[in-house]
């Protein structure tokens, strides 16, 4: 099988010996839970309950602000407490619902279906928007969305991105591992939406293991096929998978669709299967606890709306004091100031880090190495653009394609001057693109 | 939250490559042919190197006190100095070789705003300044060693030259330009670490090769072509002062035009010119190029075409 990938790219130390060999654990959620209206890509959901009201799990709390929104649903059975704003990882303050658990666990009853075969295509979108399901990866781009291309029938390629190419985290991987067919299932269930299309499981091929296994379920499958992926950072970006599974290229004003695609998360795939199959919204994920400061690095599935907190105490508290605490994996993530904040549809993991190295360097002046040039998947010339951005230069940053860094992290990465040039280009990348919403 | 955690934008992680540890890499690599300068050239070619690295630190280190920056730790004026001196003849007058390294530091890397401002290689550029200001001095390859002409300018005035003399280094020459096969071992360490590649030194080279073979009047003949290559500056100018970082294009095809360009110029310099040796002005004059090939070679972003649409502002 050749391997597919992309030009560019980093190979940084992945850490996921950790806790790639720890089975998914529950963890019970404690007294509050947390629910942000804000979770994915697009306009904030709108509350529909209010404070005292009695909630059950499973229950919706706020329905989708527009058609590129979700909407949100309680993960226990309880009372909502208060709508108020809350921090959430990234640092913002986000209006959110608080629910108090009732520990009783309580659900709204949920419809099961038996055959796969038998469910419609024209189904699928509604249940899957109704379950609020968005892309898990980290971006949370609302699914159903995605599933709604204006011609269903060009498109010829669903990919289901098993890359997990993030550092550290294992979520997909013990997904992939231990069920392996409600991610086949989802993919399945996707394929019915485009009739032209094939399915294609691409996985990154430090995972041997899911990809005997992977081959083995779709073994009676016309329509899968599982793809080996070169182990390289950024793999799983969707622009990078595209190119490394089909060839074609697409830049940041271009959809996936407008190359045939549709790509869609391990995770994703398996909430679609359970909204579709089991009937259940989006109310848990997988959590990958994990770094050198983590007393046993585990992975979790955790109600969406418990806090960072309890999921940490379920891996054993720190060993030792982490200097730096992320949401998300090493490269993309967000550092946090506390715990205190709620896991959400894109809670990815929990890395904790003893030391910081990034706060420990100085950066120096650019040496021209061209280091970051060689690793940029997006084939800019970071450095440059870090120049402009710097001196504001709007034109200049414009004209050297600017816009299509996506923000990897490659450059800051591999820089041996230890520049932070992703920080640069994605603050002048925030003010290009505030302006164009104007 | 009583105890907040550190918080930065992402990447969290670095690599472990550092600017000194390039740096030093270069110096590690540049110690065969410095061992063999001495070896070949007695004693003194260790005075000029040590001359040369002590004259281009503390000139760092004095503007760094003016400046008030301390930047001697990233080791690039080592590199400046070690350089300058296998790029100078043994029987050089020790304070000219002390004046090429504060001329290299202050004039041409400090004045333009310290490590990667410089638009020339510092050292060639000091070389070049030596050369014009004292020919004499810099063209005098007598010493104990050796007596008479570099095996280059013997080739240009049709003498036959002994090869193997050439690759071993048994020849007369700047300290650390001889020995073919000391350059060699240097290089392919720095290829293996990944501190340079083989787009600058491979297209300089075939162009030489190209070049010297149409015009140098002996046609495509082997001996020629190897004592070519093997003579002067060429091979330790390519592989360590073209592939210099900060005065190279850091466009990956810009790379391939520059090397290009470098190897034109010396065939042009070496073949039409007046002397043998060209290596030095076709580098400098190429570094004057480095900002039009970059303006010429930008590349398209992932996912657009060549001359298509860029996005509006």
């Amino acid at each position: 099988m050749a391997k597919l990938t992309f030009i560019g790219g980093i190979h940084p130390y992945d850490g996921k010996d950790l806790s790639k060999d720890r089975a998914i654990q529950d963890v019970l959620p404690g007294k509050e839970l947390v629910y942000p209206l804000s979770q994915h890509i697009g306009a904030p959901a709108r509350p529909i309950v209010e404070k005292g009201d009695r909630v059950l799990a499973g229950q919706m709390l706020a329905e989708a602000g527009g058609f590129v929104s979700a909407p949100v649903h309680t993960s226990v059975s309880g009372t909502v407490k208060a709508l108020e704003p809350r921090r959430v990882a990234t640092g913002d303050m986000v209006m959110s619902i608080i629910v108090e658990n009732d520990g009783l666990y309580e659900d709204v009853g949920f419809r099961a279906r038996t055959s796969l075969e038998e469910v419609k295509g024209e189904e699928i979108v509604p249940l899957v928007r109704d379950a609020g399901i968005v892309g898990m990866g980290g971006a949370g781009f609302p699914t159903h969305v995605k599933l709604s291309p204006k011609e269903p029938e060009k498109i010829d390629v669903v990919i289901a991105n098993c890359a997990e190419c993030e550092p550290y985290l294992t979520s997909d991987y013990r997904r992939m591992l231990e069920e392996p067919e409600k991610l086949v299932g989802g993919l399945k269930l996707i394929l019915k939406l485009f009739p032209n299309a094939h399915g294609v499981l691409a996985v990154e091929d430090n995972k041997p293991d899911c990809i005997a296994l992977l081959q083995k379920v779709t073994r009676d499958e016309t329509r899968i096929s599982v793809k080996a992926l070169k182990t390289k950072y950024p793999q799983g970006g969707e622009r990078q998978l595209i190119y490394a599974v089909t060839g074609r290229r697409i830049n940041s004003t271009m959809l996936p669709a407008d190359v045939g695609c549709v790509v869609n998360n391990v995770d994703t795939m398996v909430a679609v299967y359970r909204a579709v199959m089991e009937g259940r919204p989006l109310m848990e994920r997988i959590v990958t606890v994990t770094g050198d400061a983590v007393a046993q690095p585990a992975n979790f599935r955790v109600r969406i709306g418990s806090c960072y907190e309890e999921v940490l105490a379920a891996a054993g508290g720190f060993k030792e004091k982490p200097e730096k605490v992320i949401c998300g994996g090493p490269m993309m993530g967000f550092a946090m100031f506390g715990l205190n904040v709620p896991i959400t549809k894109t809670s990815t993991a929990l890395l904790a880090l003893s030391k910081d190295e990034v706060s420990a360097m100085e950066p120096g002046p650019c040496i021209n190495c061209g280091r970051c040039v060689e690793v940029c998947p997006g084939r800019v010339v970071p450095s440059r653009l870090a120049d402009y951005a710097a001196h504001f230069d709007e034109e200049a940053f414009l004209a050297n394609y600017g816009m299509e860094c996506c923000e990897c992290g490659c450059c800051s990465f591999i820089c041996p001057a230890k520049r932070p040039l992703t920080q640069q280009i994605k603050s002048m990348r925030k003010i290009q693109l505030a302006k164009r919403k104007k | 939250m009583s105890e907040l955690f550190k918080v930065s934008s992402n990447p969290h992680i670095r690599s472990k490559v550092a600017t000194n540890g390039l740096m030093l890499a270069v110096v590690i690599a540049l110690m065969p042919a410095a061992g063999f300068g001495i070896y070949n050239f007695g004693p003194r070619a260790l005075a000029v190197m040590m001359v040369t690295m002590a004259s281009t630190v503390l000139t760092e280190y004095f503007f760094g006190l003016y400046t008030k920056k301390l930047t001697i730790t990233d080791l690039s004026a080592v590199v400046t100095g070690l350089l300058l001196a296998l790029n100078l003849p043994v029987s050089i007058p020790l304070w000219m070789a002390a004046v090429g390294g504060i001329f290299a530091i202050l004039a041409v890397k400090m004045l333009f705003g310290g490590l990667g401002q410089n638009f020339m290689n510092p050292a060639l550029a000091a070389r070049c300044f030596l050369l014009i200001s004292f020919p004499t001095a810099m063209t005098a390859f007598d010493c104990d060693a050796y007596t008479g002409a570099t095996p280059l300018a013997m080739l240009k005035a049709g003498e036959p030259v002994n090869l193997l003399d050439m690759v071993v280094g048994r020849t007369a020459g700047t300290i650390g330009e001889t020995s073919v096969i000391a350059i060699a071992v240097g290089a392919c360490l720095l290829l293996l670490l990944g501190v340079i590649d083989l787009r600058i030194p491979g297209s300089y080279i075939v162009t030489f090769v190209l070049f010297a073979g149409l015009f140098g009047g002996y046609g495509f003949n082997p001996s020629y072509l190897a004592a070519q290559l093997s003579g002067g500056g060429l091979m330790l100018g390519a592989f360590f002062m073209a592939t210099d970082y900060v005065t190279r294009p850091i466009t990956i095809r810009g790379q391939y035009v520059f090397g290009i360009t470098l190897g034109l110029l010396t065939g042009i310099f070496r073949i039409f010119g007046p002397g043998a040796e060209g290596v030095s002005y076709a580098i400098i004059l190429g570094n004057l190029l480095v900002p039009l090939i970059e303006k010429w070679t930008m590349p398209t972003a992932f996912g657009h075409r060549k001359g298509g649409k860029r996005h509006e502002k």
